[in-house]
């Protein structure tokens, strides 16, 4: 008998609360999924439906959690290793935010790479560079010297510093213009397919989910309503009443 | 028809350091009572314009212009005080993040009194009742709990609906809304667009819609101009809005991920240098 392949990502019931215990607040709700390996995973619904905190769970930014979270088969604790954040990284909304505004791009990603024990720094960063499509041009610019769309390209970078196997994706072109957004996102397929990566993507925008996900979780009020195939959403083959009134509003503004 | 809003060779200037940056540069175009899409990257001039009209850049910043008529007013020759009255009274504008825009210290209620006072002489027992009114009229349920709330007790969408409450107040001509509703989610959205666009016919009201989601603005709204480097490139009716001619515009709607064909990859937008000088389009009858 063949062995499964271990999925790359393992959610079962997690609940996420914030705030102190006698009035804390129920982020999330009993959430369970699995990403297999390779497998480009969305997660959409409205804000405050608790989309990006299963990000925040899974990278340990939010601490009040239970339930099973398993990454390649290893089971996480309350406090992640160094190899959990080498084989997950983060790219999050804003690159405006997210940048360091007083370290160049050759700061941001020499001290990620020195800081996973990487050799040969000085190529490293040429290369990612590359990779994400900059050039070494770029490589000691400041944050205020870059576009949007160029700095969403160096938080790329970062998070490919460590090579993960896992990106998760945090609205990442929800502040970026649409011509923009078009090459991040094939910015961001070509990587998938050259490093084998697998990508959880958070979206409220169904068109961006639907081109770069296979399967996706719809959210509402902290619960996964339900988890439907990027096909079957397209053929409108929705169980639940929330999905289709979203649908619906995302159909809409599909010309 | 004659339009509401008239402008002709508008241009805005910035001086820096480094020389005179153009935000817009020289677009002609007029309003009657319709809804009036402007569209276009961040950085193409389209808030700039929305800003100008109502003299709202800032020193060091420049606003030339022919004329900026309002019916046959010239926006421009008035003085700073003339200009206040024009202000919320002929022209208003809805900004894109509510949670900017309300006053965090003040009860909505106050913050809405307020405003209806400042532009007609009123009892505060009579702005009230017109303020109940209004927040009635943006389909907000529970008006009198709304009155007493303060801004961050509001979700997004409700925040909002109350920023247009209150520039209808003063039952403007013109509305100018500045991306109100990017910061929403796609349900709300709707709900907010809808309500915008009963009270906008209702009143007979000139509306300018600045987006920059081609999609939204090709439902909404009656007529497009497209801008890129700080000039209209096209102009054309929204619901023609894609069978657009100019290379920029196909590019646009090109980049967009579309839900009901998929692709595995989408087109870049390729920019031509000639863009920015080819003269700007005038979009007058």
């Amino acid at each position: 008998m063949t062995q499964p392949m271990t999925p790359a990502l393992q959610i079962d019931g997690l609940n996420v609360y914030f705030g102190a215990p006698h009035e804390s607040f129920h982020a999330v709700k009993n959430a369970s999924f699995t990403v297999e390996k390779g497998a480009s995973f969305g997660l959409v619904g409205e804000s405050g439906s608790g989309k990006s905190t299963i990000l925040k769970a899974l990278t340990g930014l939010a601490p009040q959690w239970e339930g099973t979270m398993r990454v390649a088969g290893q089971q996480l604790g309350a406090k992640r290793d160094r190899r959990f954040y080498r084989s997950v990284q983060m790219v999050f909304q804003d690159p405006y935010a997210s940048l360091h505004p007083r370290q160049s791009v050759d700061q941001v990603l020499s001290e990620t790479l020195y800081l996973h024990g990487a050799s040969n720094i000085d190529d490293r960063v040429n290369r990612l560079l590359e990779d994400v499509g900059l050039g070494s041009a770029f490589r000691f610019r400041y944050p205020h010297q870059l576009s949007g769309g160029q700095r969403q390209r160096v938080a790329i970078a970062r998070a490919l510093a460590p090579e993960p196997e896992i990106l998760l994706l945090d609205e990442p072109t929800s502040a970026l213009d649409v011509s923009v957004q078009a090459e991040i996102l094939n910015l961001l397929s070509d990587l998938r397919a050259e490093h084998h990566l697998t990508y959880v993507m958070v979206s409220h925008d169904l068109a961006v989910v639907a081109h770069m996900c296979d399967q996706a979780a719809v959210m509402q009020n902290g619960e996964i309503v339900e988890i439907l195939s990027i096909d079957a959403m397209r053929n409108g083959d929705a169980r639940s009443d929330y999905t289709r009134q979203l649908l619906a509003a995302s159909a809409n503004r599909v010309a | 028809m004659t339009p509401l809003l008239d402008i002709k060779n508008l241009w805005v200037k910035f001086p820096t350091r480094t020389g005179v940056v153009e935000a817009v540069r020289g677009i002609s175009f007029s309003l009657g009572r319709e809804r009036l899409g402007i569209v276009g990257e961040s950085g193409s001039g389209k808030s700039m314009t929305g800003r100008a009209i109502l003299r709202l850049i800032r020193p060091p910043g420049i606003i030339e212009a022919d004329h900026i008529s309002l019916h046959d007013q010239d926006l421009l020759s008035l003085s700073e005080a003339k200009m206040r009255a024009i202000r919320g009274q002929k022209i208003s504008m809805v900004m894109q993040d509510p949670k900017f825009s309300l006053n965090p210290v003040m009860t909505i209620g106050a913050q809405l009194i307020e405003a209806h006072r400042l532009h007609s002489k009123s009892s505060r027992a009579e702005a009230r009742t017109k303020a109940i009114e209004m927040l009635e009229a943006v389909s907000i349920r529970d008006p009198e709990r709304v009155m007493k709330a303060y801004p961050h007790e509001m979700s997004g969408g409700m925040g909002q609906r109350i920023m247009i409450a209150m520039m209808l107040i003063p039952n403007p001509e013109i509305l100018i809304a500045d991306e109100p509703t990017s910061a929403l989610d796609v349900s709300v959205q709707g709900q907010v667009l809808s309500i915008m666009d009963r009270l906008v016919k209702e009143r007979g009201m000139g509306l300018i819609f600045i987006s920059h989601d081609l999609n939204l603005v090709s439902q909404f709204c009656d007529r497009v101009l497209i801008m890129y480097a700080g000039r209209i490139v096209e102009v054309c009716d929204a619901d023609k809005l894609h069978q657009a001619q100019h290379p920029y515009t196909r590019g646009l709607l090109g980049s967009l991920p579309r839900f009901d064909t998929p692709r595995a990859r989408l087109d870049v937008l390729q920019r031509d240098p000639a863009w920015r000088e080819a003269p700007s389009v005038e979009a007058r009858p």
